[in-house]
């Protein structure tokens, strides 16, 4: 494509640094070597002005900073451009800059633990073995009020991840997981000190201390997966690279990236270009295709007045619009609205480790109390009792059982990850793998978001060559979908285009022309349907008709085929027109399939679903989708999907496949059968530390064997899922088109 | 048991060096690209200049 490079205007995501300097983040498409980071950071110090540029090969994003007086940041992308690589500001969303810190504080925490416990144990290993030799009650005491030193202000500042959230789940009136890690570990740490003033020969501070540690390495590598899949989404809603044409106040055009635009902007619309926000046609008549906003695949025309949705394709025409602000009673609105309403009963999901937590907190702690009970009645004095029974607390700590869940977690969303699935929420994995029903949307999920050539193999080769050749000097959509036929065709010198008609080049001193049957003098052709669209090649005297349409996903038939066999109940429901669903359904095999439904009927078809007790995914990517993502048991969307049906999304998926949604269940329902077998693990752990505890054969040395040992057990066993899921491919990652994009072959 | 009157603390403050210097290299940033360093110690580019 020789589309020129615009010049846009950087200025809202640029930053000013303390040392008076300039700065911009850029997330950056197509780095997946460290040559491309040497590569990148080369052509970028060439660039005079450049003070530095350092690549994050972890997040694929580059750090610029520059000296405002000597260049700006639209010269240093457009560096990067020539260099071929497609880079775009973003910025961190609020979710990420949360997650980020998040994972900082969990590493710090980490830090201040493992440096108490490598101390700790250093002093306990020596109390474990003095107590069987000759180390003198003196030492022992002084050894101890060391471990008390150390251990107190680190769990202080260690545990907190804990404790605030042990807090917030006794304020909210529900115990979670942390209420009793939280109890057993302050108890253990009491306990200690009690003895350890009494000249006691057991103290617990080596095992409080390391259960913190495993607790957090597992909390941390959570959160590390979590922040890695929320940077790469953000990488590609940045790549998407949203700009928008702003006509100023005196009507001079400024390129500008989507995010800053406000109600009551002009923006200008080519043709080819999406609708970058909601608005009102001020000027012109354009054909649209909503296929995104409605799921209706018939194109639709539009002139003054009408209001058109982000996300909507403008086919022929420019258009001028006046941006408008949500609450106007649009059918945005109205979707929004119904995500609202639809989200409340997803909130209501209870964590796998939770519900566990909630039978296993008042188990454990009536079985301490019953101990403290037991040897009191035995007549052994309080302080004994009351040692054994907190011994019990402290074996029965729930290391192994808040382990087994986040360490499913973190391998599941590896693969996922791996195979070009984001997961979107932390609890999605149990969520999909309880799924019996899945419907899916129509338009852009079992279908290609883009239209395809579908009769190229009946064209004659050296005409089709020629399309491809000319497609390449054209902005229209479908010549798009032409041009997408062959990578690295070169376009025709001196190719014309024609607004509204087509393009034409002068090939051996033969005319070419590539658009509609008016301008190709084709005479009248009728599509073989509605839906198909066509797009003449006139040669000379030769002619080809080429049909066009949106094309189900090249593995369609096949994972539906998958689903089925693994006994999913498979629906269809989608906005566009009932005549246009039947013939899909009916080449999937899919019986129960329905058309023409709007958002608030999607939702209460998935309601009704849901009354029958089934648990539904939904799979979808339309803006009117979003109200029954939101609603669904679980739900899924296409990377590109928009936006308002992104957010609602449990996880989005890279591929043009459809492999992805089978892929998902099949990680889903992996990590749910580990996660309960880590569980059984814990509860068998129990079983046989419990009795010991109770009977009071539980040393410090006993119960840090045992919580070590179970914990080991529990990861291990998920790092089995490695093995088990193998079968995965890799994504093929759906070109993203955009301003700056650079044909294939322009690329090095 | 004389030698842990300056054991003991040697330990702590070795420990206690350890966990700053954790903390130092925490807040530089060294653990917000986990890939990217090994590789470019591989470049000369800076020596170039």
């Amino acid at each position: 494509m020789s589309e020129p490079l615009v010049t846009i205007d950087f200025s809202s995501f640029v930053r000013p640094t303390e040392q008076g300097l300039a700065s911009m983040d850029l997330a950056i498409d197509g780095v997946d070597c460290a040559a491309c980071m040497v590569d990148i950071e080369g052509t970028m110090r060439a660039v005079p002005g450049l003070v530095s540029a350092r690549l994050n090969l972890t997040t694929h994003r580059l750090r610029l900073v520059w000296d405002a007086n000597k260049t700006h940041a639209s010269a240093l992308v457009d560096a990067l451009a020539k260099g071929g690589y497609r880079a775009y500001p973003f910025e961190q969303s609020r979710v990420e800059l949360e997650e980020t810190r998040r994972t900082q504080w969990l590493l710090k925490c980490l830090g201040v633990a493992g440096f108490a416990a490598m101390n700790i144990m250093l002093l306990s290993v020596s109390v474990w073995s003095g107590n069987a030799n000759d180390m003198t009650p003196e030492t022992r005491d002084f050894f101890h009020w060391l471990s008390a030193l150390i251990a107190l202000p680190a769990a202080a500042y260690a545990g907190q991840p804990f404790f605030r959230s042990a807090l917030a789940s006794m304020r909210a009136g529900k115990l979670n997981m942390d209420f009793p890690i939280s109890l057993g570990i302050l108890l253990a740490l009491t306990m200690s000190v009690v003895e350890t003033a009494l000249h006691g020969t057991e103290a617990y501070f080596d095992s409080a201390i390391m259960l913190l540690v495993f607790l957090l390495a597992g909390r941390y590598l959570d959160q590390a997966m979590r922040k890695r899949t929320r940077a790469a989404a953000g990488n590609l809603a940045a790549l998407k690279g949203e700009i928008a044409q702003l006509l100023d106040a005196d009507g001079v055009m400024v390129a500008v990236p989507v995010a800053v635009l406000k109600a009551g902007d002009h923006i200008l619309v080519r043709p080819g270009d999406r609708v970058p926000a909601d608005g009102i046609i001020l000027s012109g008549t354009s054909e649209m295709d909503t296929s995104l906003v409605t799921g209706e695949t018939l194109r639709a025309r539009v002139a003054s007045g009408a209001r058109v949705y982000a996300g909507a394709m403008n086919f022929d025409g420019a258009l001028t619009i006046a941006v408008t602000a949500a609450g106007e009673g649009t059918m945005l609105d109205e979707v929004a609205r119904l995500v609202e309403k639809a989200g409340e009963g997803r909130s209501r999901y209870r964590r796998l480790a939770d519900r566990a937590a909630r039978v296993y907190a008042p188990v454990v702690h009536v079985t301490a109390a019953s101990t403290l009970v037991f040897w009191l009645f035995l007549g052994v004095g309080f302080h004994y009792a009351i040692i054994v029974a907190i011994s019990v607390l402290i074996i029965t700590c729930p290391c192994a059982l808040a382990l087994a869940v986040p360490a499913v977690q973190v391998v599941a969303a590896g693969h996922l990850f791996r195979a070009g699935i984001y997961l979107n929420s932390a609890d999605a994995l149990e969520r999909l793998a309880e799924i019996d029903t899945i419907v899916f949307d129509k338009t852009g999920t079992l279908t290609l978001p883009e239209p395809n050539v579908i009769n190229a193999s009946e064209i004659a080769p050296e005409l089709l060559g020629l399309a491809v050749r000319l497609a390449q000097s054209s902005r229209h959509p479908l010549a798009h979908a032409v041009a997408r036929l062959a990578t690295g065709a070169v376009p025709f010198d001196g190719a014309e285009e024609v607004p509204g008609a087509g393009v034409h080049a002068l090939v051996d001193g033969m005319d070419v022309r590539l658009g509609s049957a008016a301008f190709c003098g084709a005479g009248v052709h009728l599509p073989a349907s509605p839906d198909v669209s066509l797009i003449h090649l006139r040669y000379g005297n030769r002619h080809a008709a080429i049909e066009i349409r949106q094309s189900l996903r090249p593995d369609a038939r096949a994972t539906i085929e998958l689903l089925r066999v693994r006994g999913f109940d498979v629906q269809i429901l989608s906005g566009d027109r009932p005549e246009a669903v039947a013939p899909l359904a009916e080449q999937l095999g899919i019986e129960q399939a329905e058309g023409g439904v709007n958002p608030a009927q999607k939702i209460a078809v998935i309601e009704a679903l849901r009354d029958q007790g089934r648990k539904v995914l939904m799979v979808g990517d339309g803006m009117n989708d979003a109200p029954a993502l939101a609603a669904a048991y679980a739900s899924l969307s296409p990377i590109t999907a928009a936006d308002l049906a992104q957010a609602q999304a449990d996880a989005v998926f890279l591929s043009d496949r459809l492999l992805p949604v089978a892929q998902a269940l099949d990680i889903a329902r992996q990590s749910r059968a580990l996660m309960r077998q880590n569980l059984w693990i814990a509860v068998i752990y129990n079983a046989f530390a419990v009795p010991l505890a109770i009977a009071g054969y539980v040393t410090p040395l006993i119960a840090a064997a045992a919580m070590s040992g179970s914990s080991i057990l529990v990861t291990l066993n998920a790092l089995r899922m490695r093995g088990l899921a193998r079968h995965t491919e890799k994504p093929r990652v759906l070109p993203v088109r955009g301003p700056l994009t650079l044909a294939a072959g322009e690329r090095r | 048991m004389n030698v842990l009157i300056y054991l003991v603390p040697i330990a702590l403050a070795l420990g206690v060096t350890a966990l700053f210097a954790f903390l130092w290299s925490l807040k530089s940033g060294q653990y917000e690209d986990s890939e990217g360093p090994a590789y470019r110690i591989l470049s000369d580019e800076d020596v170039k200049k």
